[in-house]
């Protein structure tokens, strides 16, 4: 069981190519980081791999345990157990947090069925108390009005309601303060398990102190060009992206 | 109502889509002259000056042009001389289901009206083509001396209550429609509520339309007295024919002094229904009247409620909502007339085009010479599925004096393209997104709407989704 990306090529449609021959496998079990220099790529293949419509992939494939990724719809993907935090999620006016997330797993289940009520307010009570959010957080309106950090919390509770497979977090890091920082790795790392995986995008180190990771991809002009251990992120960290630079 | 109600309660066929064989002993044929009227005055055993009144009223529907500021083309196609204009099993209504004729019973049962009268409505007065088949309103109210019945036993049973506000809000001679519905009207309702009686639950009207190339000219006219209040709510399907159907309704509102009245419409007919209704109210000092407003049926639809605030301190409002989608217009709007000082009214009007479908809004807020003090919010916004769909807003504010404020905002918006791939890539189809998308943009809006309704249009939403995008 894993994600499987070969030679991936992937351009803004009718406009640059943006993802140049990206290889990756992600199995079962893992958590991937992805680093790279602003503009390298990384939120496109995130982008690429969820099907967003602003993007055409020219070559390469994905496969999601054995699943052709690219010949699935959007919401294929999503319940096929792929699941992605936004770099910067988007708002849904009038539809309260806890009707999308009802919407979504009644969306998992066999059609004309639905989530147990009673359940699924103890679950989403249970999340949020974990992700220490308002309860009060269930009758506003999807991210409208939130704060950049409380969207990005707001993306991970809908993660941990969802449980998928695999999960991408897209620079969810960025906007949070040290302390959401902490409780948001903490929900990541309570999710951990053997038949989940993770593909963690940032530009910084600092989220990798909380979650670690098994491997690490540096990303540059559209395609990974050093993949290791945890020491990269160190040597990143010390050094910067320059040393690419002299590697091109 | 409560969730645990609407769960008993069966799925209710809001699409209406069906019907039964005509069985009508009374047929007034194609067209409209003398002689239909005659027709209708016979079978109604009305009195000689309601039968001059209603030949008046054709003299002048023949006389006054269309009315040029809706919308002129969309109604070129009405061709008056191809429709029926009365239609009907019996004149008189029944007090009870079991009386009903068999095939009009089923009609209102597979429609939900009888479990509703059962849960939640103080009475119901349901209307099959031409008549209502059915009145009945709980013994408590006529008590207290509330009047609910049809617009032919108001005129020989309550005329001297009737008669004086007949025509009074909304003249013969105000439009062609309005000579058209003077001329013609059958069925409507006719509620009385007397000083200070407070309705605590709806009165239901239902109007059906089961034949085709009817006309129905339904005639309503609520009388709430001093410091009354009522809320009145209706509801309209029809089965789809390939020939034109019309519905052409006159509704008054009369509230005196301190009352208050919420109309409530929730109009699904099928779309070779053409709509053209009036609904104008009379708000007297410190009165309140309401119209909550829905359409998501008919081919054309052309409606604007309105109130004329009569009286100090009156108060108007106008919550409308509108969804057209491919072969739809619906010209929906409001009218505020301020003919007092210190009135104040408030228009919110959403509007949803799915594909080819066409919105229009269309307002009126005129704050006459002399009034001081009167206050006007109008918010309209536009909401467009996709990009080849049409929005048009056509306000007119008049203001005389410089001691009113109006305000007037207005907006037109397209579904966000990264709100819905946010939405699928949480597990919902497109349609499922699009469908969240659209109630979340109507949701304050269907939060006015009683329960039972909310939960109605946000499956009729729903099932618009599933067919412009599944």
């Amino acid at each position: 069981m894993s994600l499987i990306i070969r030679n991936l090529h992937a351009r803004v449609k009718d406009g640059a190519e943006i993802l140049r021959g990206v290889d990756l496998e992600l199995p079962a079990g893992e958590v991937h980081a992805v680093m790279g220099p602003n503009g390298s790529g990384k939120s496109t293949l995130s982008k690429v791999l969820c099907g967003h419509p602003d993007y055409e992939v020219t070559e390469g494939s994905a496969e999601l345990d054995g699943q052709d990724l690219f010949a699935m719809s959007v919401d294929e993907r999503s319940r096929a157990g792929l699941f992605l935090a936004f770099q910067y999620p988007a708002e849904v006016p009038g539809v309260s947090n806890a009707n999308f997330l009802r919407a979504a797993m009644k969306a998992r289940l066999p059609q004309g069925e639905e989530p147990d009520a009673v359940a699924f307010y103890k679950q989403l009570r249970a999340r949020m108390q974990q992700l220490g959010m308002d309860a009060k957080m269930t009758a506003r309106s999807v991210n409208e009005g939130f704060s950049g950090g409380e969207k990005k919390r707001n993306d991970v509770l809908q993660m941990l309601m969802l449980e998928p497979k695999y999960a991408i977090l897209d620079e969810t890091d960025s906007g949070l303060d040290v302390d959401a920082l902490r409780i948001v790795s903490d929900g990541v790392n309570a999710m951990r398990a053997p038949f989940r995986s993770f593909l963690i995008i940032t530009h910084y180190k600092r989220l990798l102190d909380y979650i670690t990771p098994d491997v690490v991809h540096i990303f540059s002009s559209g395609r990974i060009v050093r993949t290791g251990g945890r020491d990269l992120v160190d040597y990143i960290e010390e050094h910067g992206f320059d040393f690419l630079k002299n590697e091109q | 109502m409560s969730n645990e109600l609407q769960r008993q309660l069966p799925p209710r066929d809001t699409r209406g889509d069906f019907s039964f064989p005509e069985n009508n002993a009374l047929d007034a044929g194609y067209g409209l002259t003398e002689a239909t009227i005659d027709y209708i005055s016979d079978a109604k055993g009305e009195p000689d000056w309601l039968r001059e009144f209603r030949k008046t009223a054709l003299r002048k529907f023949r006389e006054m042009p269309m009315p040029m500021h809706w919308a002129p083309q969309e109604i070129a196609g009405l061709d008056f001389e191809r429709i029926r204009y009365y239609l009907a099993q019996t004149t008189a209504p029944q007090r009870r289901w079991e009386d009903v004729p068999d095939e009009v019973k089923r009609t209102f049962e597979r429609l939900g009206v009888p479990e509703q009268e059962r849960a939640f409505l103080a009475g119901v007065d349901a209307q099959y083509d031409s008549e209502t088949a059915y009145n009945n309103m709980r013994a408590e109210l006529s008590a207290k001396g509330v009047i609910f019945t049809n617009s032919t036993e108001a005129l020989t049973r309550h005329e001297a209550i009737f008669r004086p506000w007949f025509g009074k809000v909304i003249p013969m001679g105000d439009n062609k429609f309005s000579a058209l519905n003077h001329a013609a009207f059958s069925g409507g309702s006719f509620i009385y509520v007397p000083k200070g009686v407070k309705l605590a639950q709806p009165l239901q009207a239902y109007f059906r339309i089961n034949s085709e190339s009817l006309g129905q000219f339904e005639r309503t006219l609520i009388i709430a007295d001093e410091g009354a209040e009522l809320m009145y709510m209706e509801g309209c399907t029809a089965p789809k024919y390939d020939t034109a159907t019309l519905h052409s309704g006159v509704v008054e509102l009369v509230a005196l002094p301190g009352a208050k009245i919420q109309y409530v419409t929730v109009q699904n007919w099928a779309q070779n229904v053409y709509n053209l209704v009036i609904q104008r109210g009379l708000a007297m000092e410190g009165a309140q009247i309401r119209w909550i407003d829905c359409n998501i049926g008919s081919g054309v639809t052309m409606k604007y409620p309105a109130v004329l605030l009569r009286g100090a301190h009156a108060r108007g409002e106008v919550v409308s909502i509108s969804i057209a989608r491919d072969g739809q217009l619906q010209d929906t709007g409001a009218r505020m007339i301020h003919a007092a000082p210190h009135t104040s009214s408030n228009i919110v009007a959403k509007s949803i085009s799915i594909g080819k479908g066409r919105a229009s809004y269309r307002g009126e807020v005129n704050v006459l010479p002399g009034m001081d003090n009167c206050r006007n919010h109008t918010e309209c916004d536009a909401l467009l599925l996709q990009s080849h769909s049409r929005t048009d807003t056509y306000p007119a504010i008049t203001v005389h004096g410089d001691s009113s404020a109006v305000q007037h905002e207005a907006s037109v918006s397209q579904v966000d393209e990264e709100m819905l791939f946010y939405m699928q890539q949480r597990g919902l189809t497109r349609a499922q997104a699009m469908s969240l998308a659209v109630n979340g943009f109507i949701n304050d809006l269907v939060n006015e709407f009683p329960m039972e309704y909310s939960v109605e249009l946000r499956r009729l939403i729903d099932l618009e989704m599933e067919d412009s995008v599944g």
